[in-house]
């Protein structure tokens, strides 16, 4: 047993806080929307030039000019404003974002994050994965715990191309979550295992050292 | 009383472009890309072109069209996906291609166009990104230096514009454009509405007509890459 996509975005929701201004990355963590509390205000930001997202047209509503940072066609809110990329990531590097949700290849446990880049493969380029990282207040990565031949995903030191150095502040997998100190003063906590998982099979599966912290 | 207004995307271009040339175009995916002047562009035949752009079109659409008939030699951009035949060119060899992280090829070009050399940040330092670039400690974190980028001509769409080169952007279209325009030795802006001078209210113009010194009103296609759409509750 171990948590399915949808379990993963419901435990990354649970980081979410009423008017936390947060970007959800492609993949798992676009699934983090579905699960915003009743009665939470949380204003999703559009790396490409949008705070204030809303769901997706209807088929009579599709505008061309309206669009997501995964080029997928989206709605405006009462609230939502426009800028430029420019400003954007101004928002993004100035740290006004409270919130990162992103997917990853690779995490150390001192935090070091790898999304972007195998070497060997056509690369498609990094787009805005290191000035998130690198300016929001709090990045939380959700992932698959091993690669699909088995390897463990948190690592003492990441192998792929890094995206941010000392940049994760929690990890959540399908079979658990960890918390990482970015300032290194304390090793890597397990602090929830997944339902059905035991410490002794996250243990198993681990290559980056951590302490269990589970209350 | 010099004009700014030309009657098709071919002749705005004309005497400003030559091989080896850099240009900046705006976009952002296929939105809010100037697909009128990237065809006039193509048409011109200018080869050699290094072109900063943070994504490189579709094949057969946007700037994919100029990888057809590889007038471009190096791309500046952030994300590359959607374009196979970028990907084979790139491969085989006969394409060069710099990848900056989106927020940084943002600013560079914002500071390109505002007369600012270089800027520190902290997006990519310890990785690939900041390899052989300048770093310096700010209050204890280390941020690496970047530069302002700088085209030969920058070909812009907007949604709204005036005679005078005053330019209205529309929803997300907006993205890297309006940098884009102040970072060109030359601006080129194409538009869906074009008015007179005085139409526009001064208090929302976005890009003021000081950048653009020529535009053009164009018809648009404004394909649609993912067209992603949720289904009504049946009644």
């Amino acid at each position: 047993m171990a948590w399915s996509r949808e379990q993963l975005a419901q435990r990354a929701a649970k980081e979410l806080r009423d008017g936390f201004y947060v970007n959800l990355g492609i993949g798992i963590p676009t699934l983090v929307a579905n699960y915003i509390p009743q009665g939470m205000e949380v204003t999703l930001q559009s790396e490409n030039g949008m705070l204030g997202m809303g769901p997706f047209p209807f088929d009579d509503e599709v505008d061309a000019d309206l669009i997501n940072a995964g080029k997928q066609t989206i709605t405006a809110l009462a609230k939502t404003s426009y800028f430029s990329s420019a400003d954007s990531f101004a928002m993004i590097r100035g740290g006004h974002i409270d919130l990162s949700i992103l997917g990853a290849m690779e995490v150390s446990d001192r935090g070091d994050l790898a999304n972007w880049m195998v070497p060997g493969k056509m690369v498609k380029g990094m787009g805005g994965a290191m000035d998130l990282v690198a300016g929001v207040k709090r990045v939380v990565v959700v992932m698959e715990h091993t690669s699909k031949d088995g390897a463990s995903k948190l690592l003492p030191a990441c192998t792929l191309p890094l995206t941010g150095v000392n940049v994760v502040d929690l990890v959540i997998t399908d079979l658990g979550v960890f918390a990482i100190d970015k300032a290194g003063a304390a090793p890597m906590k397990l602090i929830q295992l997944a339902d059905g998982v035991t410490l002794e099979e996250i243990t198993a599966k681990t290559a980056a050292p951590f302490e269990a912290a589970l209350s | 009383m010099v004009n700014k207004v030309y009657s098709d995307a071919k002749s705005a271009l004309e005497g400003l472009t030559f091989d080896g040339m850099i240009v900046m175009s705006g976009g952002f995916g296929l939105c809010g890309i100037p697909e009128n002047l990237i065809i006039a562009l193509r048409d011109s035949g200018v080869s050699g072109i290094t072109v900063i752009s943070n994504n490189a079109g579709v094949d057969g659409w946007g700037l994919g069209l100029l990888l057809e008939t590889k007038q471009i030699k190096k791309m500046v951009s952030s994300y590359v996906g959607e374009n196979k035949e970028f990907a084979r060119q790139f491969l085989a060899g006969e394409l060069e291609l710099e990848f900056n992280p989106q927020g940084t090829l943002a600013e560079r070009c914002r500071a390109g166009g505002a007369g600012i050399a270089g800027f520190y940040t902290k997006t990519g330092v310890g990785t690939l990104v900041a390899e052989g670039k300048e770093t310096k400690v700010f209050n204890g974190e280390t941020y690496v230096l970047e530069t302002g980028l700088v085209a030969d001509l920058s070909i812009v769409k907007a949604w709204k514009g005036d005679e005078e080169g005053n330019l209205i952007f529309r929803k997300t279209a907006r993205n890297f454009n309006p940098m884009m325009a102040t970072a060109g030795k030359k601006c080129v802006a194409e538009v869906e509405i074009l008015v007179p001078t005085g139409e526009l209210d001064p208090d929302e113009i976005h890009t003021p007509g000081i950048y653009v010194d020529r535009i053009v009103k164009g018809a648009f296609e404004k394909r649609i890459e993912q067209r992603t759409v949720r289904q009504r509750e049946s009644a």
